[in-house]
């Protein structure tokens, strides 16, 4: 059902934080949440990961792993074949062996997720009991958990969503009396969670655990009382995992840019009540340091306009940054899923007369794509060179998520993920 | 079950989609959840095509299933004839939409479009990738081809060419280069199917004489239908190497009645003289590990043999349909042949066998990174490199070619091996360095841990063992072993080293 959209008050001053979104159902163009397997087996390093489906499942990981990535990869799928449908085979059997003889394999793996995808899903095979009883057989060595991945349920970064919800459970509770640390959510390249660290413990917060954490079972102790800052906007049922434990959430937006590391920080800041001084202390370099990075892409890049495909749900952020801190003209911010709770910081600093658009027809969106002719169009591999083909300068969504674009440092990189494209369309003579 | 760590072949719609994509005109309507989308990458990305693959995914969700996914189905399908106005359609269903049942052929039909649409049945949890591409193109072929009456009168010099597609690994440049070859013979191209056909085209391929099938793990099966139902005789030889293109100028000549004198000794093709050049005296007995798609794979180890004069000692395939010609080829060769889609088991058989050079896929070409072994690529699954700027076939005489000089590009040139032989304590040009023309980036061999584990062998002999030229230390190391263990020698010296070197060099 699509919804009609009506275009932004021009009176709203105030962003278009109430700017209806154009809800779409028809094509789309998104990988499945197995997808996030591809930086979360690097993110966890002693964590395997076994998808239970199809070819199609194996050849999707394969594909969007960078074509292929030419290391031992810590991530498999174990092929659903036509004997098990069939009832032939016992699968259950069929499972433990793929998953002892992967283990065999791999002695070193502390952690083993058992990944679902459409296909188990439809069968309804049951991973969470079978997780259960490998994990007793394969105790202490190995824990074993499960959550699903499959494109019938999940989009492209729901995945970590949806692995960090079955972490949230396993961890330890607090030690009764003492302050668990401050935690965020949300996987983050290691340079970036060193950083954060640092500039944590400048503001005076030494105890700080991050989701996941690089080993799988440093798992920090969560319960009430956890103060948690979420680093990805995608973590819906994390977040939901969180408050089951107890946890409070510490609503901010996210750590993009200059302004957005900033109002991060501050966030955390105030609700643990850091002093402002303290605070500025341990921010205002970054914060400059941040601005000067920005400045050489600000202007090759304000005043251009800027089209959103939906893909990671780091659409409304990006949208955010690219307007307040870059001066670019976001025409439309599509995202697969709009989380308006953890987004509302977000959306209330949009300009208004960004449209913002939830799910996708994807036709419909090439074709509003086509009609408003932007400048830079921000889209998945599937969809970039066509578009370039047809004209268009693109920038691949992926490169969003696999790169360090988090905190002070890192904002000179992302705004350079924006301005490339330009730069290189100039540079072309050919 | 079957554990996988990397696949050869994706899924059989995705080999649906590499026939839709090269052709033209036509229109996949894919039952399929949002994931399944990924497909698309795989053309504009790899292959670098400017247009998306002409498919719609009707992209079902959870929320869809308990609901109407028929519905969604046929509105996808008629959405996509008015926005795309194909003149065919294809329908089928992805792994998961098979387990739902949802019949798109039928309801498709029920749509009453004006063209026709050719329903699919591409079981997921059996086939594969090529086996896909295969049906769909016979299914296509055997629904709008119509048979060439009897008497009406036809070129005896016309021939369709079939098998290219999207996605294919140089299909592009082969296709210039064997209808260059056909021209040249005075024959005339009637329909090049499917690559860049419209499903017009395949209506006329009854009015040729014969076909060219140039890959038979798409086409065969197709160019059967065409044998059987249009009278249309068909090639066998597939023209990779210079023996093979040659017999493959023989055969099209007969099928044509032309003369193939002409085309048979080109003076581009340089391999023979290259080949006898003292210089490639040094290949001589290389043993080569070779694996890839049936195609590919069995021509490799003709050409490996007969006309670079290497040792084939490994020879397989993950195309199971073309098994039994592989294997009747490995066994000629005095092989066993590996007839498997386990990236393990490959990788397995590579480091059982120590080649001093593996002709595999881009997959091999990982396993041969990490033994560090020199590894040329000759087949599909493809990556971005196979789809090189230049012109580079692997077909007809230019191909041979090409394959000539990408196969012994890795390889240590025959005087540098030597003087490494000779001085192999020279701190900067050792055993260590990798062959010079390929600069720093190249692969280093790894050093293993197995070549300084224990095994018997006196310090000595251990360093005698490394004085070895690297690429046929783990041989002399596994004869010595196996020479000692035959003779029930509990410890290896230097002498066992030259009494293993002289018994096995016999
Ligand atoms: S969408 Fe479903 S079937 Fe397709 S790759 Fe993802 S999990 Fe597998």
């Amino acid at each position: 059902m699509n919804l009609p959209f009506r275009p932004a008050n021009p009176a709203a001053t105030n962003g278009c934080s109430d700017v209806p979104v154009l809800r779409e159902r028809g094509q789309r163009e998104v990988f499945c949440g197995l997808t996030g397997i591809v930086w979360l087996h690097r993110k966890i390093q002693d964590a395997f990961f076994l998808v239970v489906g199809s070819r199609t499942c194996a050849h999707l990981i394969q594909s969007a792993a960078g074509v292929m990535i030419f290391a031992e990869p810590r991530f498999a799928t174990a092929i659903i074949d036509e004997r098990d449908l069939a009832g032939l085979s016992e699968i259950d059997a069929e499972l433990d062996r793929v998953v002892n003889r992967l283990l065999e394999r791999r002695p070193d793996i502390k952690m083993l997720f058992l990944v679902g995808s459409c296909p188990s899903e439809v069968i309804k095979l049951d991973l969470k009991r079978a997780a259960a009883r490998l994990s007793q057989l394969h105790s202490p060595r190995v824990r074993v958990l499960n959550y699903s991945g499959s494109g019938i349920e999940t989009t492209f970064t729901q995945g970590e969503d949806a692995c960090l919800a079955a972490l949230v459970p396993f961890s330890p509770l607090p030690a009764s009396g003492a302050v668990p640390p401050l935690l965020v959510a949300g996987a983050l390249s290691d340079v970036v969670e060193d950083q954060f660290r640092r500039i944590f413990a400048d503001m005076g917060i030494a105890s700080v655990a991050f989701l996941p954490a690089r080993q799988a079972n440093d798992l920090p102790a969560i319960g009430p009382g956890t103060r948690y800052l979420l680093a990805q906007p995608f973590l819906n049922d994390t977040a939901r995992a969180l408050e089951e434990r107890g946890a409070q959430h510490i609503p901010a937006p996210f750590p993009l840019g200059a302004e957005g590391t900033t109002q991060w920080f501050k966030a955390a800041a105030d609700t643990i009540g850091i002093t402002d001084a303290k605070f500025r202390a341990a921010t205002d370099a970054g914060h400059i340091r941040a601005r000067l990075a920005l400045e050489p892409h600000r202007q090759m890049l304000t005043g251009k306009r800027i089209f959103f495909f939906p893909d990671s749900q780091l659409e409304v952020p990006l949208a955010r940054f690219v307007s307040q801190e870059l001066g670019m003209d976001p025409i439309e911010a599509g995202t697969p899923y709009l989380q308006r709770q953890h987004l509302a910081q977000e959306i209330g600093q949009l300009p208004a007369g960004c449209r913002l658009s939830e799910g996708q027809d994807v036709e419909k969106q090439l074709d509003r794509c086509r009609a408003a002719n932007p400048d830079l169009v921000v889209c998945g591999l599937g969809l970039a060179n066509p578009l370039e083909a047809e004209g268009f300068t693109t920038k691949w969504s992926i490169e969003l998520v696999f790169t360090p674009i988090q905190g002070y440092d890192q904002a000179g990189d992302l705004a350079r993920l924006f301005s490339r494209p330009l730069d290189r369309q100039i540079r072309l003579g050919v | 079950m079957q554990l996988t760590l990397w696949t050869y072949e994706g899924p059989p719609h995705v080999g649906a989609m590499r026939i839709a994509t090269a052709m033209k005109g036509l229109h996949y309507v894919l039952h399929a959840p949002q994931g399944d989308t990924y497909a698309d990458l795989l053309f504009t990305m790899i292959e670098r095509r400017a247009a998306r693959p002409p498919v719609t995914y009707t992209t079902f969700q959870a929320r869809d299933l308990g609901g109407d996914t028929a519905e969604l189905f046929k509105t996808a399908c008629a959405d996509a004839y008015a926005r795309f106005q194909p003149q065919a359609i294809i329908v089928g269903a992805s792994c998961t939409a098979e387990l739902i049942q949802d019949d798109p052929g039928g309801l498709a039909k029920a749509l009453a479009l004006p063209i026709p649409v050719i329903p699919l049945e591409l079981p997921s949890y059996q086939k594969k990738e090529n086996w896909g591409a295969s049906e769909t193109f016979y299914q296509i072929v055997r629904t709008l081809c119509t048979p060439r009456k009897p008497e009406t009168e036809f070129n005896p010099r016309s021939c369709n060419i079939l098998g290219p597609t999207a996605l294919g690994f140089r299909h592009r440049d082969d296709l210039a280069e064997i209808t260059r070859l056909l021209e040249r013979m005075g024959i005339t191209v009637n329909v090049i199917a499917p690559f860049n056909a419209t499903p017009d085209d395949i209506r006329r391929l009854g009015d040729a004489a014969f076909n060219v099938v140039l890959y038979p793990e798409t086409a065969e099966t197709a160019g059967r239908w065409l044998e059987r139902n249009c009278k249309q005789p068909m090639t066998t030889v597939v023209p990779i190497g210079v023996t093979a293109t040659r017999e493959f100028i023989r055969e099209v000549a007969r099928l044509a009645g032309v003369d193939a004198a002409p085309v048979l000794d080109d003076s581009t093709a340089r391999l023979p003289w290259y080949s006898r050049s003292v210089d490639s005296t040094y290949l001589t007995g290389k043993r080569v590990f070779i694996f890839g798609d049936a195609t590919h794979a069995m021509a490799a180890a003709r050409i490996a043999k007969e006309e670079l004069g290497f040792d084939v000692v490994g020879l397989g395939s993950y195309s199971r349909e073309f098994a039994r010609p592989l294997r009747a080829l490995a066994e000629e060769l005095g092989i066993e042949a590996l007839i498997t889609d386990d990236y393990l088991e490959v990788e397995a058989k590579v480091a059982e066998l120590q080649p001093e050079l593996v002709l595999g896929t881009q997959m091999e070409r990982h396993i041969a990174k990490k033994l560090g072994i020199p590894c040329a690529v000759i087949s599909a699954p493809v990556h971005v490199q196979d789809f090189p700027a230049r012109y580079s076939p692997q077909m007809g005489f230019e191909g041979a070619n090409v394959i000539f000089d990408s196969w012994v590009h890795p390889l240590m040139m025959g005087l540098e091996e030597h003087l490494i032989h000779m001085f192999r304590n020279d701190f900067e040009f050792n055993d260590k360095a990798a062959p010079s023309h390929l600069g720093h980036g190249a692969a280093k061999p790894h050093s293993r841990a197995q070549e300084s584990g224990p095994g018997g062998w006196t310090p000595d002999a251990e360093r005698e063992l490394q004085k070895v030229p690297f690429f046929v230390r783990g041989k002399a190391r596994r004869n010595t072993e196996r020479f000692a263990a035959e003779r029930g020698l509990s410890l290896i010296t230097v002498e066992t080293l030259y009494d293993a070197k002289a018994h096995y060099s016999r």
